[in-house]
């Protein structure tokens, strides 16, 4: 990538004892970009993003910030800045005090110094808390407090680890979009960690989704749910039927397989020219109806509601089919009457398009 | 229907049994009945100090005015002032080792570190005096001008002193969220700022209930002291303890009165800045 800033380069780290915490990773971070670190606990990303900040030393590898190989750059010299899963904020310090913090000990004088904290404190609606000592504060203030902190520094790369895992559901909804338009505001390129794929889709510009200390993916949020290329990714990322397969023949425009529970079918995709393969098919892309379906390109089979849990704005049904086949359904209650329109132990007739189908080889 | 308990019977009303009020009532007679009648007696207008006759400040003023008292507690000051500022600077630096790095035995090491804790102070001091002869340092640190020829007790002290400040600070230490460290690092921070600006104060509260402690301790300390002094240097105690021999005059109880009032609101500094607190967490 030519314009990117934060390039890794083959990076491992493995911790004393052996265990591999990230796995020759190489990706770059194009310049503002809102980038997000997915994945289960454990697999790797926060040891990654300690490592773009230099409080972790890869094991071997490269990592290239700004066109520099950070290799022997100490944190407190990287061009980096961290807002911490604890949010770390000095707790004998005035907020304020917290945010001059990063300029004074990097000898900035002291009108700049005053001039770029009221404006950080701006920036995140602190500026009447100034005063405050952070124990007498919020979670959600104590992390704006850990954000002016970073973003002072004018940082070429912001990193958050986890920043809104510590939150109550509702200031993490906020707290979402103002990163989102802080991000737009500062023109800082952001790397965020988190382990909620909600947060990482909804916030994210691309997404590196790891695992095991490997990457699997990176792509748009979009490209991501719709086209992911393993059973993980689709697994991973929102909810999706997964159906075993096994190819019958196979075109460049067309699979042609036996799939469990549906027997065989055509999907206008490329696919392998035999072999086990997954299916796959998003709750939300399915269709209930009560009778048979017209027209051939369907995809469709018949079963019975086993469960329907209601939601409010939806409603999740599954459907057992043939060949113990459970496929789960997003119904959308777009009507006040009805609900999901369908009963527990009702017979229904479940269809969608081939092309809304993926085919998983992974 | 149920029995309802009578008062003082439910499993945890220890505080309302009979008994045990009485045997609380003896054990704190028992403690501090000694205390109070030393206090109660340093007001006494009685020469022997044996009969209450009745009311006066004037053994505070007299034993003010004893140069002899007057000498031993400034010795002892200087001792105890010069004491705690090294054994604090030790202390919190053992702490600092113990609680920041590995290093191959370091159990064994915590071991000996806290061992002036345990020893009996009289073999602490016997062995002292057999370290302090053989090198000589006995008759050495005599020539020496004041305040330097306290200097024997002054090791001796921050011998016995340091254990119990590095067992402070650590304590304090164990609650530090690592995190700040590493903010500072990422802000900018040199590894002596982070030390200044973000670990000290977060230490300060276990480094002053270190002091006040190791203060406490090298001001009232007898046995070490009367083991390490030389003829010449005497200490507020080990001079009461000399007084006491030829007979109690209520002088000495209004000088130790003095001294206890010194240790108590010393220990209590001490014990509220050691409470456990919610800062440091970021």
């Amino acid at each position: 990538m030519a314009d990117a800033i934060v390039s890794l380069r083959n990076v491992t780290k493995t911790f004393p004892g052996g265990v591999k915490a990230v796995d020759n990773v190489s990706f770059d971070i194009a310049q503002n970009e809102f980038f997000a670190l997915l994945g289960p606990s454990g697999c790797g990303k926060t040891t990654l993003l300690r490592m773009i900040s230099g409080l972790e030393t890869p094991t071997s590898g490269q990592i290239i910030i700004g066109g520099e190989d950070m290799a022997l750059t100490p944190p407190n010299k990287r061009p980096t800045n961290m807002v911490f899963q604890s949010y770390a904020v000095f707790p004998h310090m005035t907020v304020a005090d917290n945010v001059a913090y990063g300029l004074k000990v990097t000898g900035v004088p002291a009108d700049e110094t005053k001039r770029r904290v009221a404006e950080a404190l701006e920036m995140v609606k602190l500026t009447h808390l100034a005063q405050r000592k952070p124990d007498q504060m919020s979670g959600g203030q104590r992390q704006r407090v850990a954000l002016a902190r970073a973003l002072v520094k004018r940082p070429k790369v912001l990193l958050l680890d986890e920043p809104l895992s510590a939150l109550d559901a509702k200031l993490r909804d906020e707290m979402r979009l103002e990163l989102t338009r802080l991000q737009e505001n500062v023109g800082i390129t952001f790397i965020i960690v988190t382990h909620d794929q909600d947060e990482a889709l909804s916030m994210a510009s691309r997404i590196a989704v790891m695992d095991k200390g490997a990457v699997q993916q990176i792509a748009t949020p979009s490209e991501l749910y719709e086209q992911p290329t393993s059973r993980f990714i689709a697994d991973f990322i929102g909810k999706v039927n997964l159906i075993n397969a096994r190819v019958v023949s196979s075109s460049a425009s067309k699979v042609v397989c036996d799939a469990k529970g549906l027997g065989r079918i055509e999907l206008p995709h490329e696919g392998p020219a035999q072999g086990d393969i997954a299916i796959a098919v998003r709750p939300e892309k399915l269709k209930i109806s009560e009778a048979q379906p017209k027209g051939a390109s369907a995809i469709a089979t018949e079963g019975k509601v086993r469960d329907v849990a209601y939601f409010g704005d939806t409603s999740h049904v599954v459907v057992r089919c043939k060949d113990d086949l459970e496929l789960a359904v997003n119904v959308q209650n777009d009507k006040r009457a009805g609900g999901a329109g369908v009963e527990r132990g009702q017979q229904v007739w479940i269809h969608w398009a081939p092309e809304d189908t993926l085919v998983l080889t992974e | 229907m149920a029995q309802t308990l009578k008062p003082g019977s439910g499993p945890l009303d220890y505080g309302n049994r009979t008994w045990l009020k009485i045997l609380f009532a003896a054990i704190f007679f028992a403690l501090y009945a000694p205390i109070f009648t030393l206090i109660a007696f340093s007001f006494n207008t009685d020469k022997r100090g044996v009969v209450w006759r009745g009311f006066t400040f004037d053994n505070y003023v007299k034993a003010w005015n004893n140069a002899d008292l007057q000498e031993a507690m400034l010795n002892s000051l200087t001792i105890a002032f010069i004491s705690t500022i090294i054994a604090t600077i030790l202390g919190s630096m053992v702490a600092l080792v113990l609680w920041r790095f590995r290093f191959p035995f370091k159990a064994g090491y915590e071991g000996v570190m806290s061992l002036p804790i345990v020893i009996p102070e009289i073999c602490m001091g016997v062995s002292l005096l057999l370290f302090f002869t053989n090198a000589g340092m006995m008759a050495w640190s005599v020539s020496f001008v004041w305040p330097f020829n306290l200097i024997n007790i002054i090791i001796a002290h921050v011998a016995f002193c340091f254990p119990f400040v590095a067992i402070v600070v650590r304590s304090r230490l164990v609650g530090f969220n690592r995190q700040l460290e590493e903010a500072s690092k990422d802000l900018g921070a040199s590894e002596w700022q982070t030390f200044w600006n973000v670990i000290v104060p977060f230490m300060m509260p276990g480094l002053i209930a270190g002091a006040l402690l190791a203060f406490t301790l090298s001001l009232d300390d007898f046995v070490i002291t009367y083991f390490t002094s030389g003829p010449e240097t005497v200490t507020f105690p080990v001079k009461v303890y000399s007084l006491v021999r030829r007979g109690v005059s209520p002088e000495i109880n209004a000088a130790s009165t003095a001294l206890i009032v010194i240790t108590v609101v010393a220990t209590v500094l001490a014990m509220k800045l050691q409470a456990p607190d919610k800062s440091g967490k970021g």
